[in-house]
């Protein structure tokens, strides 16, 4: 791991005040998105940055507000790179991040039980609601667990519809990744 | 060419995989604005979505992503026939989708698994299509194991599309994954899924003397020419032109 410098360092954190253009009550940092800022010479900087999902068309609009953010930091030359590798994954979100999807309306993702790789059980094993293993997905509005799947996608590609059957509301579940 | 090095992706399956995303992409979107409830419209838009995500990123490893879409000639294509299909009904798309996804996500376990030049894409990738297969399954059998309608048409369309699923385990140059073993297990889930949606596991040849293989030879069926038409007229008849 190379050191970060102290403006590196200034210029992560403000390129990770960044609100994500589709959910902005999140920063880019806690969505887990942003992965590093390496500084060449005085004012040229890169910036890379993961997609959550592979066609998500707001890391064209993230990568402009860092841009934006960065020159007036007085960056001369800013270049965000899109990395895919390691893949993102919804455990990326912080617990703050989590907390304030939920205080939005939206039932943040749970975490995946383990470290290991998503498992891909395909055929008799699959149950009706596949990622629904240990853990409820609460209603972010009234908190019961007694909450149903409407649709596996929902308004965006990261999310996915469900209806509290406690306090009837519809609501948008941060699906895992 | 020999023995290129783990970052240089080969070409010919650049093009094979990204075009399989971008063409079925394309045919997902032609439900927008026609699928039979909103919530459909919306997973039908969001698996396009991920499908293009993922072609721009293997077209991209293969040239440039706007001229490899948009300046193609049809035979220049090299995805299945099978992502071309027209729509037809919802159980035609649906069956598409389970034939077609089934077969992405086992492909892109085994790719993601290893360390060749998709393995940061298919180890993305998979986690996205994970849920389009499960979405097709759910699909599957709601409509096999629903009315006579939908059983009766479920059945017809994944009897219609099942001459063109051998055409997924044709070698293809520079991917390292073993076709037959892919194949084996792609029956055995989709057998499985059939056999929950109380449908029938068509009986007829996978292939055909005049479909072996061939989309990813450049052969396409009829309806991809005017599928291509309508993808690229905008960007031929204004070259150059942004929002």
């Amino acid at each position: 791991m190379v050191t970060a410098t102290a403006l590196e360092t200034e210029l992560l954190e403000l390129a990770g005040a960044v609100p994500d253009p589709e959910l902005p009550v999140l920063t880019l940092r806690e969505l887990g998105v942003l992965r590093a800022v390496r500084l060449h010479g005085t004012d040229t900087v890169e910036v890379d940055l993961t997609p959550t999902y592979t066609g998500c068309p707001a890391v064209e609009a993230m990568s402009l507000d860092i841009e934006r953010v960065l020159r007036a930091h007085g960056m001369r030359e800013v270049t965000v790179r899109t990395v895919l590798s390691p893949a993102w994954s919804t455990d990326d979100i912080t617990p703050e991040g989590r907390e304030k999807l939920r205080e939005f309306g939206i039932a943040p993702p749970r975490v995946h039980p383990g470290t290991g790789p998503v498992p891909l059980a395909l055929g008799p094993t699959r149950t009706h609601d596949t990622a629904a293993e240990a853990e409820p997905v609460r209603c972010p509005h009234c908190g019961s667990a007694d909450t149903e799947l409407l649709s596996r996608f929902s308004s965006t590609a990261c999310k996915a519809l469900r209806r509290c059957l406690a306090c009837r509301e519809p609501f948008d579940h941060f699906k895992e990744l | 060419m020999t023995a290129t090095g783990p970052a240089t992706a080969p070409v010919t399956a650049a093009l094979a995989l990204g075009d399989d995303a971008l063409v079925l992409s394309h045919r997902l979107g032609e439900w927008a604005g026609h699928a039979p409830v909103l919530e459909e419209e919306v997973a039908l838009a969001n698996i396009a979505l991920d499908l293009l995500g993922q072609a721009r990123v293997l077209l991209s490893l293969a040239g440039d992503e706007d001229e490899l879409a948009y300046l193609r000639e049809e035979r220049a294509f090299r995805n299945l026939q099978l992502v071309e299909q027209p729509n037809g009904d919802f159980a035609h798309t649906i069956a598409r989708q389970l034939y077609f996804s089934t077969y992405q996500q086992l492909l892109y376990a085994e790719l993601a698994a290893g360390d060749g030049p998709f393995a940061p894409l298919a180890a993305k990738a998979v986690k996205e299509v994970a849920y389009h297969r499960d979405h097709a399954e759910q699909w599957t059998l709601r409509l096999g194991d629903g009315t006579q309608s939908s059983h009766e048409r479920t059945q017809r369309a994944c009897d219609a599309l099942w001459r063109f699923t051998g055409e997924m385990f044709q070698p293809v140059e520079g991917l390292t994954t073993d076709p037959a073993a892919l194949e084996t297990r792609w029956l055995e889930s989709v057998t499985d899924v059939l056999g929950r949606a109380t449908l029938t596991v068509p009986e007829g040849p996978r292939s055909g003397a005049w479909t072996a293989g061939a989309g990813r030879q450049g052969l396409h069926t009829e309806s991809f020419g005017r599928m291509l038409a309508e993808m690229q007229h905008l960007h031929r008849s204004h070259p150059g032109a942004s929002w």
